[in-house]
């Protein structure tokens, strides 16, 4: 296939504009880094949500239990220890190679990498190399400037390192506690081209693929450091950044490490964009340089590991015999994707793009809005689900598995009826997750309805209250003769309190203005 | 060929620290085994690995983990049920 047609990346500029561009600029005239074309690609790990670890049989079900209970001798690195490879991980990486469309490799290898630190037992990490699993796909996102096409460079298989703990805060700890629960869980690690052009490019393609992944049935976001991401960023004039060759004819590239959310790629990003601007300003250099990022202040600061691909002294791994897979791929049947999805929300339920997008960016949250939609106005429940009860939902930090889909059923169903108005609506499913947040036993819309007295009248109730309203206002009413548009505003504010918002807003609007209008004549 | 200068970097890595004698002894060792590569070099044939043997794989099926107790015995230092490790920065 090819790529270069398939994509929005604006190509290199002409030769002669790289070169003036970097004569004046030697020549010292004022760089302009705000002008500067943002080159980003991303390395993202994911733990695959297999039963057991890569390479030993311990539960990989670690997180609610203590330090160092799920290892063994192959996970603690002692000797004479011999790995095992994990089939359902290398289907579940498969899987992943086959969405994103990549070529899976004849034969692939595992390699040691060397390095000398805490969180590996055996001093080197089991990962692959030079034979990774897949190389050469590629992944649609939402661009800065619509759909575009992130390159995806490889994907291969290795084992995460165990975790470490900093007593006192990592700034002052004098040692490392060190838990292996999590080494040898699988990972999978996807290495993008630097295809990306704004940190919000790279959040962008991060959610895709995270929803991607889950759609998959391969990973689970919501596991704790289940995705840490490592992003290469540079600052390039434009037309310097060759896009097919890769080469940063302009400036080094800097990559930020420990990211670990995210919305922390979007933000240690924005903060490495700056940093370099203000470097660059200055007339200094851009340190071809590793960063950490911190989560917790939202910096990057310089990391003093300077260690080179060299010095990682990669070899084949003895104890692993190769991977020759390719040809199970055609085996494996993929699921519905989100793009699919969402296009198929819209034409079989009717939905609007955005909702379409909003719904299916979301496992659960698809599948939770397709339940509703089978029982309910599907258009009407995109609205409830995606407009209103997902804000709701995040403003109490909760998740959509805490509601019953047969609740917003219900709800749907009261509001297409008018049985409820759209206020009163939002209040029930108020009252519900309050409830739920106060772990109070579950209540129907109904229930909500009739305890707190909010289902819809006919409009018998408008007249008096209008006319109570009209009585007891005269100074609003007076405003709203000599045209003042806010004094009815003020007057339909007074009307609902009193039918306490069960009366249609709209049909109320009408009837007010009538009311007033009607007086003076 | 090796020198005493690749030999004290790659003590760096393995946060090892060794001494001006040691390094000498180290450097010649060194050599001595990448030596022993070039006459493996020399071999004629076919040396790749055994081409049978692939796909050793195993079934995604959960077996007992060591106790805490087991996977910390033979950790020079411990605390709270984690190993102890010097800070590497």
């Amino acid at each position: 296939m090819n790529m270069e047609n398939m994509t929005a990346v604006p190509i290199a500029g002409s030769r002669s504009e790289q070169s003036a561009g970097y004569i004046s600029q030697a020549a010292g005239s004022p760089p302009h880094p705000e002008a500067d074309e943002t080159i980003i690609g991303l390395e993202v790990h994911c733990q695959l949500d297999t039963a057991t670890k890569l390479f030993c049989a311990c539960s990989t079900d670690y997180r609610s239990d203590g330090p160092n209970t799920h290892t063994c001798p192959v996970c603690l690195g002692l000797p004479g220890a011999l790995p095992k490879i994990n089939r359902k991980a290398v289907e579940f990486a498969l899987r992943v190679a086959k969405a994103l469309n990549c070529e899976v490799l004849l034969e692939s290898v595992f390699s040691r990498k060397n390095y000398f630190y805490p969180d590996l037992d055996k001093a080197f990490q089991i990962s692959q190399y030079d034979k990774p699993l897949a190389v050469g796909g590629y992944l649609v996102i939402e661009g800065d400037k619509g759909e575009k096409m992130v390159r995806i460079t490889r994907v291969h298989m290795e084992e995460d390192p165990g975790r470490l703990v900093h007593k006192g805060g990592v700034d002052r700890a004098r040692y490392s506690l060190v838990d292996y629960n999590r080494a040898g869980i699988p990972l999978i690690e996807i290495v993008t081209e630097p295809d990306m052009r704004s940190p919000k490019e790279a959040r962008r393609f991060l959610n895709k693929l995270r929803v991607t992944l889950e759609y998959l049935s391969v990973f689970d976001s919501d596991k704790e450091g289940s995705l840490r991401v490592d992003a290469n960023i540079s600052l390039q004039p434009e037309g310097w950044f060759d896009r097919e060759k890769k080469s940063y004819k302009g400036r080094n590239r800097v990559e930020v490490k420990n990211i670990s959310s995210y919305k922390g790629v979007e933000k240690a990003l924005t903060f490495e964009i700056t940093r370099q601007r203000n470097v660059i300003r200055k007339g200094h250099p851009i340190e071809q340089a590793t960063r950490h990022f911190v989560e917790t202040q939202g910096i990057t600061t310089a990391s003093r590991s300077k260690e080179e691909e060299q010095d990682y002294r990669y070899f084949p791994e003895p104890d692993l015999c190769p991977l020759r897979v390719s040809s199970w791929v055609e085996q494996i049947d993929l699921p519905e994707l989100p793009d699919a999805r969402r296009a198929r929300f819209i034409g079989q339920y009717g939905c609007s793009p955005n909702h379409a997008r909003t719904l299916t960016g979301d496992l659960k949250l698809a599948d939770f809005y397709e339940k509703v939609a089978g029982n309910a106005d599907p258009a009407l429940s995109a609205t409830w689900v995606a407009d209103t009860l997902i804000g709701e939902l995040n403003y109490r930090d909760l998740g959509i598995g805490s509601v019953t889909p047969s609740h917003i059923i219900e709800l749907v169903n009261l509001v297409k009826s008018k049985t409820l108005t759209d206020k009163n609506a939002i209040d029930v499913i108020r009252a519900i997750l309050d409830g739920i947040l106060q772990k109070q036993p579950a209540e129907t819309p109904s229930q909500v309805v009739k305890r707190l007295d909010l289902g819809a009248t006919d409009s018998g109730i408008a007249p008096a209250a209008i006319a109570d309203v009209i009585r007891e206002q005269p100074q609003a009413v007076a405003d709203y003769e000599s045209g003042k548009k806010e004094a009815f505003m003020f007057l339909i504010g007074q009307v609902m309190k009193k039918t306490r918002g069960k009366a249609d807003p709209a049909e109320l609007n009408a009837m007010l203005r009538d009311a007033l209008d009607g007086r003076g004549q | 060929m090796v020198f005493e200068r690749d030999v004290e970097h790659i003590a760096g890595l393995a946060d090892i620290g060794i001494v001006k004698e040691e390094l000498d002894e180290f450097t010649i060792q060194f050599n001595r085994i990448l030596d022993y590569f070039d006459i493996l070099d020399t071999v004629e044939g076919d040396c790749v690995y055994e081409q049978d043997r692939y796909n050793v794989l195993r079934e995604d099926v959960i077996s007992p983990s060591l106790s805490q107790e087991d996977a910390l015995k033979n950790a020079g230092e411990t605390e709270d049920g984690f190993f102890k490790a010097p800070r590497v920065m």
